[in-house]
């Protein structure tokens, strides 16, 4: 996994709640056996509008100009600015693989689908949750200042505007945090614990027998 | 101290935990299907690992087969790579049982498990899928998981957790005729919202749970993570031990007994504390139908289409716009004046016998209506399939015009080749009326098995409990 220290960047406002994985990446694309790939088709049926199949060549698309991040000045984003509950329903981690692949290395929303959380703080693409009153000052702020970036720091937990005028604090578990700051494999970690999961699965397999038959 | 079915779960799985919380729990059985593990199975070989314990895995290809002409094959070369790609990396690394494409016991993971008994009380389960939430119904702790994830539990048994809050969802009363565990879970979803369950695991309870049947069951913990709960559970009583024994996986003999004694003991002790808890009177759920793009937009039976000018939040109400535009539907209109064009009955979440009979019986001696250009029942599995024919449904099912089609996924999310045309609309019994869930362009309405086949024959919803 990459590391995940500092990043500063554009922001791109998706104005939506419930943005679910089937909308960050469409089923017809989950075909692939491979982790890479899918930013080409983040977010197909809104970005396109000609309707999207896996090895289709992009340069052929029609893209929709109207869709967020079509329009020229959020060209380059690296932070998804979103809704309540982004990335809710299936549990598909090619949508953080997309979001990544794609160049979007943080999103900030009032919540998120947890399965979705998870998948993404184990892609080093980083989820931050900020208040409703805080995710709607963003928004404004977008939309009035073309060019609006964003300074991401995970050390000190922190949002903030790159003139320094606002700045909001987030919350994460340590451990995620850890991981991520130094791009950590985690099965490595967990396997550094062999020996209790052993003797807890002897205590399991002593109380419970019947499952391991 | 009084414990919650779920902290008696967590506590019997718990290896480690952090200061903080973080904990390791140990998980007793893995699910797994074609479409989130290839890059699991990748990710262990890069790294030279090998699976920690290949008795815990059953596997099956469900998402990409298709539902016809299984002689020929699957056509779809990418789908194709998908399925033999599993049967590769089951056959290196090797499972307890798989159900590979053509099985007779081949079918929906969440509807096989349970089935062939490799889901049993006390267990804590997890597939790369979100809809894992189903087999709670055997008051197990199941959870849906990432790729990422998989690979962790196939390389160390365990999965990196921090302890979610206690809700409990009581459902008192008896429901009403043609009322189901479904419209429970939309009613449920439309009172709480798509993410009034984030970060709780949710237990069922109240005496209309207890009436349900296993699949009733199922059908309630399936919906929880539509709810935004990532697991849902069902206390151990009668039904469940019922369900269980002889099943092929389910223990036998002295073990049984044994298993029977423990599993009786998996329910909340009285006084145990919830962080939040629900109630729904059951006699006052109406069938319900999804009118939007998020299971949350649900209206009864009788109801209309709201209105977003009513609507007062301003992200709400743009979301309700959208949908609405994207639905094809006014606001006010109402639900049984919306016609459709296809019906599917199926998926993890109705795809068992007992949604099979209700939707029959509602069909028996009558015909699909003409503007229905396609009604196709997918069973969940090979042995409900059988057990349907047994049954004589199938043919209750063809006479009527429907389609009677080979298990799997199928157009619950359209990965195969029954999907919906753009601008289609479909009475489903899925579980996800998301844009393009169903195809490119598809509009879905959740609804009942029984609803479902109400809205085959009439050509559009209708209140099942007065057609009757
Ligand atoms: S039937 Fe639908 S929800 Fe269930 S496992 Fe298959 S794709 Fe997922």
């Amino acid at each position: 996994m990459e590391k995940f220290t500092r990043l500063e960047g554009i922001v791109a406002p998706l104005d939506r709640a419930n943005v679910d994985t089937d909308a960050i990446i469409p089923k017809q694309f989950l075909k692939s056996i491979k982790r890479s790939g899918f930013g080409v088709n983040l977010f197909d049926a809104w970005r396109f509008l000609d309707h999207g199949e896996p090895g289709m060549d992009i340069s052929t698309r029609k893209p929709n100009p109207d869709f967020v991040l079509n329009q020229p000045r959020y060209e380059g984003a690296s932070i998804l600015l979103a809704r309540k509950n982004f990335g809710c329903g299936s549990s598909r981690e090619h949508a953080p693989w997309a979001l990544f692949d794609y160049g979007i290395k943080a999103v900030i929303a009032p919540s998120f689908g947890e399965i979705f959380y998870n998948n993404s703080l184990k892609n080093g693409l980083l989820p931050i949750v900020l208040a409703d009153s805080e995710v709607d000052h963003l928004f404004h702020e977008v939309e009035a200042f073309p060019g609006f970036r964003l300074m991401v720091d995970l050390e000190q937990q922190v949002v903030a505007t790159v003139d320094g005028g606002t700045v909001y604090r987030f919350e994460i578990d340590a451990f995620r945090k850890h991981c991520l700051l130094n791009g950590l494999d985690e099965i490595g970690l967990t396997l550094q614990h062999a020996d209790e999961i052993k003797a807890f699965e002897e205590q399991h397999i002593a109380q419970q027998p019947w499952l391991f038959t | 101290m009084p414990k919650t079915l779920y902290d008696k779960l967590w506590d019997s799985h718990l290896v480690r935990s952090e200061d903080d919380g973080t904990s390791l729990i140990y998980i007793d059985r893995h699910l797994v299907h074609e479409v989130t593990s290839p890059q699991a199975f990748e990710g262990l070989k890069i790294a030279h690992r090998k699976p920690w314990r290949t008795g815990s895995v059953v596997a099956t290809a469900d998402h990409n087969t298709p539902t016809t002409d299984w002689d020929k094959g699957i056509e779809d070369p990418i789908s194709r790579l998908q399925v033999e790609t599993l049967d590769a990396n089951i056959r290196e690394f090797g499972a307890k049982a798989y159900f590979p494409f053509l099985d007779k016991r081949q079918g929906i993971v969440h509807v096989i498990g349970p089935e062939q008994g490799a889901t049993l009380p006390g267990m804590t389960v997890v597939c790369g899928d979100s809809h894992t939430s189903t087999h709670g119904a055997f008051a197990c702790l199941a959870h849906g998981i990432g790729t990422s994830e998989v690979e962790h539990v196939l390389a160390t048994q365990c999965l990196v957790q921090k302890k979610m809050k206690n809700m409990l969802v009581e459902v008192e009363g008896k429901l009403g005729p043609g009322v189901s565990a479904k419209d429970i879970a939309l009613a449920l979803i439309g009172q709480i919202g798509t993410a009034g369950g984030t970060g709780y695991a949710i237990e069922f309870g109240g005496s209309a749970v207890r009436g349900l049947s296993m699949e009733g069951r199922m059908t309630l913990c399936n919906m929880a993570i539509e709810a935004g709960a990532r697991a849902g559970m069902v206390a151990v009583d009668e039904t469940t031990i019922n369900y269980l024994e002889g099943r092929a996986f389910a223990p036998q003999g002295e073990m049984w007994d044994r298993a029977v004694a423990y599993w009786r003991t998996l329910k909340s002790d009285d006084g145990a504390e919830f962080d939040l808890v629900v109630r729904l009177n059951a006699p006052e759920i109406k069938p319900q139908i999804t009118w939007g793009t998020s299971p949350e937009m649900v209206i009864p039976v009788d109801g209309r289409i709201p209105d977003p000018e009513k609507e007062r939040d301003e992200v709400r109400r743009e979301g309700m716009e959208r949908a609405l535009v994207y639905m094809g539907l006014e606001p006010n209109m109402a639900a049984t004046d919306i016609k459709i064009d296809k019906v599917f009955i199926g998926s993890c979440t109705n795809s068992r016998i007992e949604d099979l009979r209700a939707a029959a019986q509602v069909i028996k001696g009558r015909h699909v209506a003409s503007n229905v250009k396609l009604a196709m029942v997918v069973p969940g599995s090979g042995p409900v399939k059988d057990q349907a024919e047994k049954e004589g449904l199938d043919r209750i099912f063809s006479e009527a015009g429907f389609e009677w089609r080979q298990p799997g996924c199928s157009m619950c999310l359209a990965m195969n080749n029954d999907r919906l045309e753009p601008g289609e609309r479909c009475a489903s019994t899925s579980n996800r009326n998301f844009e393009g869930r169903q195809g490119a362009g598809g509009r879905t309405h959740l609804v009942s098995p029984s609803m479902a086949a109400g809205a085959a024959i009439a050509g559009h919803f209708v209140d099942v409990r007065s057609a009757k």
